[in-house]
């Protein structure tokens, strides 16, 4: 009993992490600009198919063997998802705030451009699934009858050092004081001198980055892609950055795990028919009391 | 001069006379199959089947019936492998497209509510892959080439208890799946009936997009089975069997006939090297009809047929003698439907590349299961045969 307790927990950080680390993209761009970018969802997807062709590339053409492909992989993952972050933002959301645009029209845009994402997907690579290389092998420890491997271990980790540093960046940096204040008033901080686009991007690239990092460690535990794989677990991930409270980092990692806990203990201590009917049961309980979330803050408008 | 005209408008007038005739003789078969989604490569297995055959008849000079020549129209509509869409599409080739008859769907996740347009609106329906007994049951428009989960369950249950010994298992199912729900019920009656009550140690559920099954399998081992029954799609079943042996789980697995397309082996790998699962035929060790078959396929598409094409084939040509049973076609949508399934009904045995059928008073055929062996190269390599 204690020993599928233990291993249920460790199973619950591991699938947190993916939560937490999705939610925190969510988060970021919500706490500077208000908008909840749907399309996070899918920059996620995208991450994983990056990873899979950089990866594919490295063990094939170069010929690398897995450790060197994957220290090359999670760069070039990273960098190439916030491109596509940034493209986003530049093509679809930038023109419509600079005409003013109300929020409820940039949500519509995002999400948009998540299905945009998916179906491009769709049509460049077609609909059969992609099984993900194995980069490294996958080792199975066994202590006490609680088994681990050492891929969920990196991935409860890795998800740990992302929101350790994403907090630093947030509140002790002056880029994290800007974008602070840019989610504090849009209108006053350009008049500062404070360049409000360049936040914007760089909040994109912070969160599109860490979405393709996600991307990579979930191809990585979990190896068959497919064009919709980003969309249930978005909605998922957004849902636990609002149980969190939206637009604070400490919010979006806590709702992360607290998901994950919850939908993993669910299916532990009850039949799994009612996962998803108690574990949402569970989040809309939280909500009701406490409507701004874990640790967030009471705002005059919400979306 | 004069002599051209004439001549000119008699080739006129014949032209005219013959477009009416030119325009009946064709027959239209809609495919309703899933060519996105979740299961693609079973849509187009099914098309490639499909394709290879029209190309066979209409090389031939087309379908005779009742000692006229028609071409054949296979027209195919992707039903994402949805529910709803298989609803849609199934109206809209009937209504639209005015097909004669219709193939697919081919799960029974989307079978069972298209089997239910196409009985309501008298056009024969065969279902190449669905196994669900639903599918079928009442409807005197729809039949089936596959055998049915009553059949296959039992069959699961047999080659487990005698080739693992097996004294308890587990089971793992998708529970938005038709398929998947009704034979993981059938799989855990029989078990226990023949093993005892309680013999299925735990009877677990996940969600079709669902990735991660870390809970419901720790819950599974923390029971013991000697093995895990699973009866999911292919896609699913290579994300369970790798994660199960990450948790520790040593035992065996047994799966269901919608494990066999080629893609399980690319998507699962060496994890799912040496398990078994129930099917409809065996690529490996074939003969007769059956391996000319799969050569040809495999010549053509340059890859083994998998059990979807094989069974699209077998319903094709069971409608084809269906049509030819009807004895005429007269352009009339409706009689002509009617014919083909009085012609339906005339055909007493059947024999296909998955066997030998006979259709009973449902539609359903009864013919025999393979259980199949993958092997280390990767390849479904033929066990054992179980007839009914």
């Amino acid at each position: 009993m204690l020993e599928s307790l233990i291993q249920n927990i460790i199973n619950a950080l591991q699938w947190g992490s993916f939560y937490a680390l999705i939610a925190l993209g969510y988060t970021l761009v919500y706490g500077v600009l208000t908008l909840i970018n749907f399309a996070h969802g899918d920059v996620f997807m995208v991450g994983a198919y990056i990873a899979f062709f950089v990866a594919t590339f490295c063990l094939t053409v170069l010929g690398l063997p897995g450790w060197v492909a994957l220290i090359l992989v999670i760069p070039l993952t990273m960098i190439l998802t916030s491109l596509v972050g940034v493209t986003l933002e530049r093509i679809a959301y930038r023109p419509l705030r600079k005409k003013g645009a109300h929020r409820l029209y940039v949500v519509i845009t995002a999400l948009m451009c998540g299905l945009i994402l998916e179906h491009a997907n769709l049509a460049i690579f077609g609909a059969s699934r992609k099984a993900f290389p194995a980069l490294i092998e996958v080792q199975v420890y066994n202590i006490g009858g609680v088994t681990f491997t050492n891929l969920k271990i990196a991935v409860i980790v890795t998800a740990f050092l992302v929101f350790l540093f994403l907090h630093w960046v947030v509140t002790k940096t002056r880029i994290g004081m800007a974008m602070r204040a840019i989610s504090y008033d849009k209108f006053a901080v350009p008049l500062m001198g404070i360049p409000l686009d360049q936040i914007i991007v760089f909040t994109f690239i912070l969160g599109s980055g860490f979405a393709g990092l996600a991307g990579l460690l979930f191809a990585m535990s979990y190896p068959v892609l497919e064009p919709y794989m980003g969309a249930l677990i978005g909605w998922k991930a957004f849902i636990a950055a609002v149980v969190g409270g939206i637009g604070d980092i400490r919010g979006a990692f806590v709702g992360g795990f607290l998901l994950g806990a919850v939908e993993i203990m669910v299916v532990a201590f009850f039949p799994s028919t009612f996962r998803d009917l108690i574990s949402f049961t569970v989040l809309l309980a939280i909500l009701t009391w406490k409507p701004t979330g874990l640790v967030g803050i009471a705002q005059t408008t919400k979306i | 001069m004069k002599r051209t005209m004439q001549c000119l408008i008699f080739i006129c007038l014949s032209l005219l006379l013959a477009l009416p005739a030119l325009a009946a003789d064709t027959i239209k078969i809609g495919f309703n199959i899933p060519m996105t989604g979740d299961i693609p490569k079973v849509g187009e297995s099914s098309k490639f089947s499909a394709e290879m055959l029209k190309a066979d008849i209409n090389g031939a000079g087309g379908l005779e019936v009742g000692g006229k020549k028609y071409m054949l129209e296979f027209i195919y509509e992707d039903n994402e492998a949805k529910a709803e869409s298989a609803v849609t599409t199934a109206l809209k080739l009937i209504t639209k497209d005015e097909i004669i008859a219709m193939i697919g769907p081919n799960s029974s996740k989307q079978a069972v509510p298209a089997g239910q347009i196409a009985d309501d609106n008298g056009v024969v329906m065969v279902t190449p892959w669905s196994t669900n007994p639903d599918t079928t049951f009442d409807r005197p428009w729809v039949f089936r080439a596959a055998f049915l989960d009553p059949f296959q369950g039992p069959v699961a249950v047999n080659y487990a208890v005698k080739t693992f010994g097996a004294k308890t298992a587990a089971v793992l199912y998708d529970l938005s799946n038709d398929y998947s729900k009704g034979l993981a019920e059938i799989f855990k009656a029989e078990f226990e009936k023949k093993m005892g009550a309680g013999t299925v140690k735990a009877f677990e559920s996940h969600g079709t997009k669902d990735q991660d099954f870390s809970a419901q399998l720790t819950k599974i081992i923390a029971t013991k089975p000697d093995f895990i029954f699973v009866p999911d799609n292919y896609n699913q079943v290579a994300l369970i069997v790798p994660q199960s042996r990450q948790l520790g789980f040593k035992g065996e697995f047994m799966g269901s006939d919608s494990w066999g397309s080629s893609e399980l082996i690319t998507l699962c790998g060496v994890a799912c090297y040496g398990l078994s699962f129930s099917t409809h035929y065996a690529a490996a060790g074939a003969t007769g009809a059956t391996k000319e078959f799969i050569d040809r396929f495999s010549a053509k598409y340059g890859a083994t047929p998998d059990d979807v094409a094989a069974l699209t084939w077998d319903a094709t040509r069971v409608v084809l003698l269906a049509i030819q049973n009807a004895g005429e076609i007269t352009g009339k949508l409706k009689k002509d439907r009617k014919a083909v399934r009085k012609g339906m009904e005339a055909i007493s045995s059947f024999e296909g590349i998955t066997g030998s059928m006979k259709f009973d008073e449902q539609g359903d055929p009864v013919k025999c299961a393979v259980v199949v062996k993958i092997t280390d190269t990767g390849e479904f390599a033929f066990k054992e045969s179980v007839c009914p």
